[in-house]
């Protein structure tokens, strides 16, 4: 069970003329495959790629992937690009309970469900990979969209690579930020850090009333096609004739306004509720981004505190005139001055990259946003369009009741 | 609001026997089921279809919700809380309006009929300017009223199973299976009918936190998606109380109408069963009659109890077979009358969301 075409996002949303760059590139993931048996079973899902961008051999091709090479791709663009301020699109979430389903062999609706939110998630998932002018360079990227066999990701087993960064990250950062008192000479970047603290709360906040939108409209559907059932039964008992065809054509109304809902109900969730659970994760990168520029700075800093050490240990070996502890501690100031040189430049390189990343994140984030919107509100059309349909044909149904 | 409805009526009348023209009278819950329970206990009217006592207003789904909200979510903006206030009290109003509307059904129907509105309680009810002092039912009562319920189901065992009585009427007989598989029927359909009212209204009231949460990021945004976010959080409002009136029409043209054919079919069961305890009175008269006749004793006595049970059972068929067929008419143009009107919304509905999201996405196609 797939959701309806109508609702599927275009493919043409790819071409950007973000800093005067054309991309063209289109990624897929289709066609999710059982493979294997038991608990060592797994999904194989078809990764297709069109493209006229020379670095690439071909114009089109497939591969096929699993799940955890997505999270090997994710982890390493992450350790390559993260800690210099690019913001690195993050991976779909691992789901334990989801995938035993899956490998366990149920065949209900919830696993098929589960399968198409993880492929469409994929799919969202490198189309914004690919999007990054940066990272489409990556030649990690480029094997794994091209080459047919991919070594096995190991590190994602127990948790995803990303996951583990972060786990890593959170808990230096807990101690970091007790510590960190960063002189703050650029007002730009807390300003955005506040921007996106709040960007980001309130998103979680109309993500969950999406959530309970979703699973309200599915309660709607279901009680539909019980009232649909009843109301044919109804019709079937009635003994006076018209009425009793009426009854029957409403109970067939019902059926088709609970498939309706249902549509509507998967629009609610694949458009509107899974855009804001991708940027509530796509924020925590971008929150991650910054904080690695603290630590960059915090680096910085520490290197000019031990350059100021060093410089006092000199001071003190001349006083003390002992030539030889003198030399060393002249060498030690020249490695430290090119430390501090090195932090500073660094510093400087990420706080630029910053900027440059947050400035195309928010185009993107806005382009995004106002492409779903509409989409999103054209499936709502669309429902009441055939609603309208529905009940007009009913009204001389009921009319005809003598 | 509490439990115990008072309900002022006012009644235009052209029957003789009232002394003026219009008059206006207050009324609680309790005296109009005392109104019924005296029509349904008159032997006069076993052969009618007494109309269904109007429900107690049931406020309790909508006092539940309103201790929630009282208990209070800290999370929530005051314009969420005074929303959902709004919304409760609309809810509130409306119930009482609906439980007002179906008091007044019952009365309309007792007005109507050519033998009910002749009854003396009726005049009493309606004209009495004082409290009627229809007190609770005492023990006695109630316990008289647990051993009807008992004969009650006795008499639907009777009515279900026949237990050797034979009908010789086809009518009847088709009357009695057709109500019987029907109140069941309608009865589902008028429960799962309140599902799916419920089930909009729970959508609705969605709207509130999320056009909430759109209010807030487009207030928060400084590039294009404020208005965008602005905009949308303005539709969801608008949606919010279109998807209502979608869900109280489907309440008032579907689940009430369901509702009240449910507890009117019962009431034609309910006839059913007295003609066939009359039709098995008459059977038990034809043989304590035989009876007699062989033993040659008590005949006379024998011979008028049989008549008058005869008497009894025929005046009773005769009248059943007209209230069971004004019944069918009656059914059949409410049903028309409520699935027109409810097809009718149902478009108006549809047609004013799709404007409304028509002007929404021209705004959002024409920003920049």
């Amino acid at each position: 069970m797939s959701a309806p075409v109508i609702f599927d996002r275009s493919r043409e949303e790819i071409e950007e003329e973000a800093n005067g760059d054309v991309f063209d590139i289109e990624i897929g993931v289709s066609d999710p495959e059982k493979v294997g048996d038991g608990m060592n079973a797994y999904m194989a899902y078809r990764v297709t790629t069109k493209t006229s961008l020379s670095m690439f051999s071909k114009s089109e091709f497939s591969v096929k992937r699993r799940f955890s090479d997505f999270l090997g791709l994710h982890s390493k663009l992450a350790s390559k690009y993260l800690h210099v301020g690019y913001i690195v699109p993050p991976a779909p979430e691992k789901s334990i309970v989801g995938m035993t389903k899956v490998k366990v062999g149920k065949e209900d609706s919830s696993s098929t469900e589960f399968v198409e939110k993880r492929r469409a998630a994929l799919e969202r998932y490198l189309q914004r990979t690919v999007k990054h002018p940066t990272l489409l360079q990556d030649p990690d990227l480029r094997q794994f969209l091209e080459s047919s066999e991919l070594p096995r990701a190991v590190n994602t087993q127990a948790l995803s690579g990303a996951g583990i960064l972060r786990m890593v990250n959170k808990a230096a950062d807990a101690v970091n930020k007790m510590t960190i008192k960063m002189n703050e000479s650029d007002a730009w970047f807390e300003e955005k850090q506040q921007q996106f603290e709040n960007l980001d709360q309130q998103l979680r906040k109309l993500h969950a009333s999406v959530e309970a939108l979703v699973c309200h409209r599915k309660e709607l559907s279901a009680n539909t096609a019980a009232f649909a059932k009843s109301a044919a039964m109804l019709g079937n008992s009635e003994d006076h004739t018209a009425l009793s065809r009426a009854l029957s054509q409403l109970a067939e109304v019902e059926e088709k306004i609970d498939q309706l809902h249902q549509e509507q109900a998967f629009a609610d969730f694949y458009m509107f509720s899974e855009l804001l659970s991708d940027y509530i994760r796509l924020i925590a990168a971008v929150k991650g981004v910054f904080d690695h520029r603290m630590k960059c700075w915090q680096k910085w800093e520490d290197a000019q505190l031990t350059l100021l050490k060093k410089r006092e240990t000199e001071a003190k070996m001349m006083v003390a005139n002992k030539p030889d502890k003198i030399q060393q501690a002249k060498n030690e100031i020249r490695e430290w001055e090119a430390k501090v040189q090195q932090g500073e430049r660094d510093f400087e390189q990420i706080s630029k990259t910053i900027r440059k990343e947050v400035g195309r994140f928010e185009k993107e984030r806005v382009k995004d946003f106002k492409t779903v919107i509409i989409k999103y509100l054209e499936s709502l059309v669309q429902t009441q369009q055939q609603l309208i349909k529905y009940w007009e044909a009913f009204l001389p149904e009921a009319k005809a009741i003598a | 609001m509490e439990g115990r409805q008072e309900a002022g009526k006012e009644s235009k009348s052209c029957l003789p026997h009232f002394a003026q023209m219009e008059f206006s009278v207050v009324r609680q819950h309790e005296e109009f089921i005392w109104l019924h329970d005296a029509y349904v206990e008159n032997e006069e009217y076993a052969g009618l279809i007494i109309p269904p006592a109007p429900p107690r207003p049931d406020f309790e789904a909508s006092r539940e919700k309103l201790q929630k909200l009282g208990e209070g979510d800290s999370s929530i903006t005051r314009e969420e809380f005074a929303k959902m206030k709004q919304e409760l009290e609309a809810e509130y109003l409306a119930i009482f309006k609906k439980t007002v509307a179906m008091h007044e059904v019952f009365l309309q129907r007792l007005a109507a009929h050519p033998t009910l509105r002749r009854d003396h309680n009726f005049f009493v009810f309606l004209e009495y300017g004082q409290d009627l002092s229809v007190r609770g039912k005492n023990r006695k009562e109630l316990l008289g009223g647990f051993l009807r319920n008992i004969v009650k189901s006795a008499d639907e065992a009777l009515i279900t199973s026949m237990s050797g009585l034979k009908e010789v009427d086809d009518f009847f007989e088709h009357e009695r299976t057709f109500l019987l598989e029907y109140h069941t029927r309608i009865r589902d359909a008028c429960l799962r009918a309140d599902r799916v009212m419920h089930s909009h209204k729970c959508l609705a009231d969605d709207f509130i936190p999320l056009s909430a949460a759109l209010n807030s990021l487009g207030t928060q945004e400084v590039n294009q998606l404020k208005t965008s976010f602005l905009k949308l959080a303005e539709l969801f409002e608008r949606l919010r109380k279109l998807e209502g009136r979608v869900a109280s029409d489907e309440d008032l043209k579907l689940s009430d109408m369901l509702r009240y054919y449910m507890r009117d079919s019962q009431a034609a069961k309910d006839l059913l069963y007295r003609r066939l305890r009359a039709l098995a009175d008459y059977e038990n008269a034809n043989k304590a009659l035989d009876k007699a006749r062989t033993r040659n004793r008590e005949v006379r006595t024998a011979e008028s109890h049989q008549q008058q049970c005869c008497q009894r059972f025929e005046r009773l068929s005769d009248s059943a077979k007209q209230e069971l067929m004004d019944f069918k008419s009656r059914r059949v143009s409410s049903f028309r009358k409520n699935l027109i009107e409810l097809a009718e919304l149902e478009l108006k509905h549809a047609k004013a969301s799709t404007l409304l999201l028509r002007n929404t996405l021209v705004a959002l196609k024409g920003e920049p």
